[in-house]
């Protein structure tokens, strides 16, 4: 198992340096940079900014070198000093902005995660183990019709309901009294009050996706012999069924938490715009607008960096369950 | 999950149900119709219903079994042998569903009669009955055993159930009933998956874990069918030993007459859901009463006389316990022989001209092995190791051998499907000898049309997507030899000369049943004119009946039209019958090569003996007069690596 | 493989199409007769399983109708895109009234400010009367951009009079005419983003699933990093390097291409999984050994058989990209006003307080639903009826 975790860990470095120049250069990619889009704000305004002054912000940010000489400068900072560099738009370390931010977002999508499997998982098994059910059909045009709501609508929806129906904003994830107040139960209180609306959107169409997918490889598992030679020994149904078919059909499901990471995350970028809520995703969006490069690059490497991280996970977390993936015969 | 004090409770509480619901199953024991029965069958209907339809598997059948006897029951696909079986527990795939009828058990001689269909299937009550009172093997213990659990905690399980037993000493007693099944170092193994262990241990595992309850009744469904034949011996004598020594009753489902002949005390034929004819063994064998019996029969090959005793030039033959799969000595006479395996024993040369001469023919696959912790190397698998073989103008030459020992590839390497490694394969029709070894596709095109081929599934080797017209067309059109009506006309002759009807060609492949199909297979390989037609496996899949009209349908061909056969199979029984020659290959050697005749009755290599011993004879009067033989190579390589 | 295959001693005598179980199956899920299944192709079969599919059946009633209004949208809006009128922004729909000496009409409105809330206040002015019927004239459009036409299905029959089926945007255009206009541009950025993913799908996943080895390896890699990133950011980078000066049409296109960017990594895996499985297939051995070209094995023998497959995942990927593609014009990145598509739409309702006043400004979210379900409707059909020949799962 420790060969095993230690060649996978391996594995991942390539990966991660691979995704750093990419988001590196998807952040270099609009026309212009930073600066340019400051000065042509500047002179609408009909201000007039001094070239020199200018020439020197250059110099200073090192806009005019080369890709490879600034994408070397940014993750050798990031990599032997942790400097994510600063932020154009607010003048301050990145580093800063995503710490204020990032344990929300983190909390947000572990939420979510846990949410939509505990939602989608039973419904998936039930859904299954009742094929044919009016039970299965509810579901089953339920989760139909879950997948086809873009998020950011039903996040309209929901926050367009509270606010007619119950008068009460429901952005943000905390109370405005809450939302410079030092943390406190009380405080937690709050968020787990306001954390419910995000959760229930974002994980909207991921549960869909999964009940679909639990529930076919669940029919695919129920069948099998083993499930009868069970059966004959003389298990009881529900042991039977919890013990054998499920312990395989969920297998496939460990071995894509990591892949999920990326769409949870997707999801909270809009929702997150739309409710307004404190996490990284609307700061990416204003990054990536303003082209604050440095920001941009920074949040974009972090959740790759997650992103990775999970799928390892996951990939020693199927190898632990799994005996067929552990001895290489799946 | 559940703490261990809330699954005793559970437990008790189930085994109270389960007691209140078989006294109310509870029939008078005058009801049997036989005072010797443990089970009594009246009246059984058990029907599959789904939106496709409704199937009648198991038609209004009696039966009996007898305590302390084999009742085997043998049928041909869809003769509803295994829905019986199934039912008697109530462990029909879904959608099956016991109509009707009366399942009397007794388990006890002395006990009570017991009606096993009227208990729900999800109850308490049958449930107890269940691995308990009766245990059942399936045929591939592959997918009949979990994937992902340890053979242990599977086999474990069935004394958590039935049994007061706490961990420990349950962990002891699967420890004690792997010995028992002869599987080797059993206090490792219980750890071991299924993926780890050979088919043949794992079918023991299986047996292990229907025996461990002791059960007064087994129920072995196909058990052996999945198995090579060497492995099927093993299994038997097994299953032969486990039944005396446990003193229990044996239901044994088949298809396989060789078998029933070998095991059985009473027969059972099935045939569409419903009994044909029940008898003694020795009966149905020798003066069957039913026309489908006598079909059956008249369809396998006889073998008149036991085997002769080999000579054993090189063989050194040594008489004792120490067989390489822990088997022990049972009611069988065992004989270990240990000869070279890269050694080919030859016996008098064909005196034909070949049309194919084989010269030192390789075939090796890279194969990536070692596990996700290793890491990964690369490995040559050899899966042909250097043969040496002739076939002759005219001649069937038949191709033996057990899974993995290479004949397939052999096949396919003639065809140039695969790339020999190394070696020539002459092919000479008379005009030079070619090597089709060393030409290149385009050079080999012509020579497409003289070697075909047949594949064993007529069900994948026929493209769904294209009429039998097309399917047998495809290789006329392609080489621009005929078009249009002339290319219609020459696959309807063909289609008639394999025995189909003309009018069938516009229709799909999904339109033939599998029998048909092969005949299907057969025109397309014929349609080019060849010589040489290479038959891999080609009646493997088809029952016994549809088996015996396509090797006639062979054997005519060959006598019209002048054919030379590779006749590529596991079954020796079929080789026997239709093979003017044989070679026998063993993990990529070829171990023996001769005239059928002298082969099977003298065989020489240690390996062709021990195979030879291993086919069941269809003769239930031989039974008992053979001496098995059991093979070990000189390497001193383990079964167990054979996974 | 020797258990529960073929019914035992068919008879090649007869004539008649003889039980497998195959047939009995195709007989009964395409509920056809036997000698219609035994010789009917490939896409019949499809075709006669997929009719079974009631939901699958559902949803190409309504592509069809949602595809035929888009591309007859002058016809079917009642105005152009363009037309306005400043005085009715934010105007409540307007549900026709009807009665028998007047056929259809709504009443106009005058709309003001409300002083104290600031919300658009409108007075029905219930003695004049907006007439409504069909076929009327009004706003001049090419139809297929061919054609110049100005009639319109349903209308006012006074061209300068103006009716809010489905309420008014900020600006006081007519929301119905926006939403059947915008999907030309919904609709077809699926189509074309597929069509581009499928492209380098099959390019690069039938080159990693016939040279197979190290070239696979390298390509699974590849796919197995782009699917690591986070889809969005990715999308929002190359969005935002889109320059604004751009027109609609190249903007479109590019949109598009970001979208299949991101998308084919999923039609590339799908493809090579594929391409391995119907390589390993004995017919396509039979085919080389017949000394069939290889050209010919894989447009003749190959590409047959997962055709259908294909086509199955590409409609089950469509409305993903339409959802895509209203996730970025929503956000501002994808295609800009005066574009109209079924995100930039919605973009018109990024506020609450906009959504309380005017819901209705939600609408073009409810035909992106619609027409994602379809999709999916039918995309499940598909694949489920895609392989007659394989066993039911």
């Amino acid at each position: 198992m420790l060969r095993f975790t230690i060649h996978r860990i391996l594995h991942v470095i390539p990966t991660l340096i691979i995704i750093s120049v990419i988001s590196f250069f998807i952040i270099q990619l609009p026309p212009g940079d930073f600066l340019t889009t400051q000065v042509a704000a500047l002179e609408a305004q009909g201000e007039s900014i001094d070239p020199a002054q200018l020439e020197a912000l250059r110099v200073r940010y090192g806009i005019d070198d080369p890709f490879w000489i600034q994408y070397w400068k940014w993750i050798s900072n990031i990599l032997l000093h942790g400097d994510f560099g600063l932020s154009f738009q607010f003048q301050r370390p990145v580093i800063d902005l995503i710490t204020e931010r990032l344990p929300l977002t983190i909390l947000l999508g572990v939420a979510t995660l846990l949410f939509t499997w505990a939602i989608a998982l039973p419904a998936g098994i039930y859904s299954a183990i009742k094929q044919h059910s009016a039970a299965d059909y509810t579901i089953s045009v339920v989760g139909f019709v879950a997948l086809a709501v873009p998020n950011f609508l039903a996040a309209l929806v929901l926050a367009y309901v509270g606010f007619a129906y119950f008068g009460q904003s429901v952005g943000g994830l905390f109370s405005p009294e809450y939302v410079n107040a030092p943390w406190s139960l009380a405080k937690v209180g709050d968020l787990l009050e306001h954390l419910w609306i995000p959760v229930l959107v974002i994980g909207l169409a991921g549960t869909a996706g999964i009940i679909r997918t639990m529930r076919a490889n669940m029919l695919d598992e129920l069948y099998k012999p083993y499930v009868t030679t069970a059966r004959a020994k003389g298990l009881p149904e529900g042991r039977n069924i919890r013990k054998y078919p499920l312990r395989i059909s969920l297998n496939p499901f460990i071995s894509t938490v990591g892949w999920s990471i990326p769409s949870i995350f997707d999801g909270e970028v809009i929702v997150a715009t739309v409710l307004a809520l404190g996490t990284t995703g609307p700061l990416l969006l204003a990054a990536l607008k303003s082209q604050d490069m440095y920001l941009a690059g920074g949040i974009i490497l972090i959740i790759a960096v997650l992103t990775v991280v999970g799928t390892l996970i996951s990939d020693l977390l199927l190898a632990a369950v799994d005996p067929r993936v552990r001895f290489g015969k799946a | 999950m559940f703490s261990a004090r809330r699954r005793i409770r559970e437990r008790d509480r189930a085994a109270r149900a389960a007691q209140r619901g078989l006294a109310g199953a509870v029939v008078d024991a005058a009801e049997l119709s036989d005072a010797e029965a443990i089970l009594d069958i009246q009246g059984l209907k058990t029907t599959f219903h789904s939106d496709e339809g409704t199937v009648h598997a198991v038609d209004d059948i009696d039966l009996v079994v007898r305590r302390g006897r084999t009742t085997c029951i043998v049928g041909e696909s869809g003769s509803g042998k295994s829905a019986t079986a199934r039912s008697i527990l109530q462990v029909v795939d879904n959608p099956g569903l016991i109509e009707d009828g009366r399942i009397l058990f007794r388990a006890d001689p002395e006990g009570p009669v017991r009606d096993l269909a009227a208990l729900r299937s999800k109850g308490d009550a049958i449930r107890s009955v269940r691995g308990r009172e009766i245990g059942i093997i399936f045929q591939e213990p592959m997918s009949a055993l979990s994937p992902v659990h340890t053979i242990g905690n599977q086999i474990s399980e069935v004394l958590e159930l039935h049994s007061d037993l706490g961990p420990a000493q349950i962990r002891e007693r699967v420890i004690d009933e792997l010995n028992n099944v002869g599987i080797p170092r059993p206090d490792e193994r219980i750890d071991a998956f299924t993926f780890q262990l050979s088919g043949g241990m794992r079918q023991r595992a299986m047996i292990a874990m229907a025996l461990i309850a002791r059960p007064a009744l087994l129920i072995a469904d196909e058990p052996t069918t999945a198995l090579d034949v060497t492995t099927q011996a093993q299994i038997l004598d097994l299953l032969g030993e486990l039944k005396v020594e446990l003193s229990m009753t044996m239901i044994f489902i088949t298809h396989d007459l060789g078998v029933v002949a070998e095991i059985a005390d009473d027969v059972v034929v099935m045939r569409h859901g419903k009994v044909v004819e029940t008898g003694p063994v020795d009966q149905i064998f020798h003066d069957p009463q039913h026309d489908y019996t006598k079909e059956l029969l008249a369809s396998l090959p006889q073998r008149s006389a036991p085997l002769g005793e080999p000579e054993a030039p090189e063989a050194t033959p040594a008489v004792g316990d120490a067989v390489p799969d822990g088997g022990r000595p049972g009611s069988v006479d065992v004989v270990e022989v240990v000869s070279d395996p890269r050694e080919t024993v030859r016996h008098e040369h064909p005196q034909a001209r070949p049309l194919l001469r084989i010269r030192d023919l390789r075939m090796e696959f890279d194969a990536v092995s070692g596990t996700m912790f290793g890491r990964r190397r690369k490995e040559k698998i050899v899966a042909v190791n250097g043969v040496d073989l002739d076939i002759a103008e005219g001649e069937t030459l038949g191709l033996v051998g057990e899974s993995g020992c290479g004949k397939t590839t052999l096949g396919r390497c003639v065809m140039r499907a695969y790339d020999p490694t190394g070696g020539e394969l002459l092919y000479d029709d008379g005009s030079g000898a070619v090597d089709l070894a060393g030409l290149s596709q385009k050079q080999l095109l012509p020579y497409r049309r003289q070697v075909r081929m047949v594949f064993q599934d007529p069900y994948g080797s026929l493209n769904p997507r294209m009429t039998v017209r097309q399917v047998i067309g495809e290789p006329l059109r392609v080489a621009g030899l005929a078009r249009g009506s002339e290319l219609d006309d020459r696959v309807e002759t063909m289609l008639e000369r394999v025995g189909l009807r003309s009018s069938m060609a516009s229709r799909y492949p999904h339109a033939f049943s599998g029998g048909e199909r092969q005949r299907i297979g057969i025109a397309r390989a014929l349609i080019t004119s060849p010589k040489l037609v290479i038959a891999d496996e080609a009646v493997s899949a088809l029952d016994v009946s549809v088996r015996t009209q396509i090797l006639e349908l062979l054997a005519d061909l060959q006598d019209e039209l002048g054919l030379t056969y590779l006749f590529i199979s596991h079954d020796l029984s079929v080789v026997e019958r239709i093979c003017d020659r044989v070679a026998v290959m063993y993990y990529g050697n070829l171990v023996e090569e001769g005239p059928a005749e002298q082969l099977f009755a003298n065989p020489q290599h240690g390996y062709t003996r021990a195979l030879l011993s291993a086919v069941p004879v269809a003769d239930p009067r031989v039974r008992g007069t053979r001496e098995r033989v059991v093979y070990r190579p000189d390497e001193g390589e383990s079964e167990e690596s054979a996974a | 493989m020797t258990s529960q295959t073929q019914l035992p001693v068919a008879d090649p005598e007869s004539d008649d199409p003889t039980g497998t179980e195959t047939t009995d199956r195709l007989d009964t899920e395409t509920g056809r007769s036997r000698t219609e299944v035994t010789s009917a192709p490939q896409w019949k079969l499809i075709w006669w399983r997929f009719r079974r599919h009631r939901l699958a059946m559902i949803g190409m009633v309504i592509l069809v109708i949602l595809y035929v209004v888009a591309l007859f949208a002058g016809f079917f809006a009642p105005f152009n895109t363009t037309s306005y009128s400043g005085q009715h922004a934010y105007q409540p729909p307007q549900i026709p009234h009807f009665s028998f000496s007047e056929g259809f009409y709504v009443h106009p409105t005058t709309g003001a400010t409300d002083p104290e809330t600031l919300a658009p206040v409108f007075t029905e002015d219930t003695s004049q009367m907006v007439h409504l019927g069909f076929f009327v004239e009004g706003d001049p459009y090419r139809l297929l951009g061919l054609v110049d036409a100005n009639v319109h299905l349903f209308g006012p029959e006074d061209p300068g009079q103006r009716w809010y089926a489905l309420g008014a945007d900020r600006g006081g255009g007519d929301l119905l005419s926006k939403i059947i206009y915008g999907s030309q541009i919904s609709l077809s950025i699926g189509l074309v983003g597929v069509a581009i993913s499928l492209l380098l799908g099959l390019i690069l996943g039938g080159i990693s699933g016939y040279f197979g080895g190290t070239t696979d390896t390298v390509i699974q890699r590849i796919i197995e990093l782009f699917m690591s990133i986070p889809t969005l950011p990715l999308w929002l980078g190359l969005a935002a390097a889109v320059p604004p000066q751009w027109g609609p049409m190249q903007t479109y296109l590019m949109i598009t291409v970001i979208l299949s960017l991101v998308g084919w990594t999923s039609l590339a895996r799908v493809i090579r999984g594929r391409l391995l499985q119907t390589r390993g297939e004995d017919y396509v051995l039979a085919a080389k050994l017949d000394g069939v070209p290889t050209g010919r094995i894989i447009s003749r023998h190959m590409l047959p058989s997962f055709a259908s497959h294909i086509i199955a995942t590409v409609s089950l990927a469509v409305p993903a990209m339409i959802l895509s593609e209203t996730s970025l014009s929503f956000l501002g990145l994808g295609l800009r006003a005066p574009a109209v598509s079924w995100g930039v739409l919605l973009q018109n309702a990024q506020s609450v307080n906009v959504v309380a006043t005017a819901p209705w400004l939600l609408l073009p979210g409810l035909a992106v639903v619609l027409a994602v379900v379809a999709f999916n409707f039918v995309g499940d059909g598909l694949r489920d009826s895609a392989d007659p020949y394989g066993k039911r799962s």
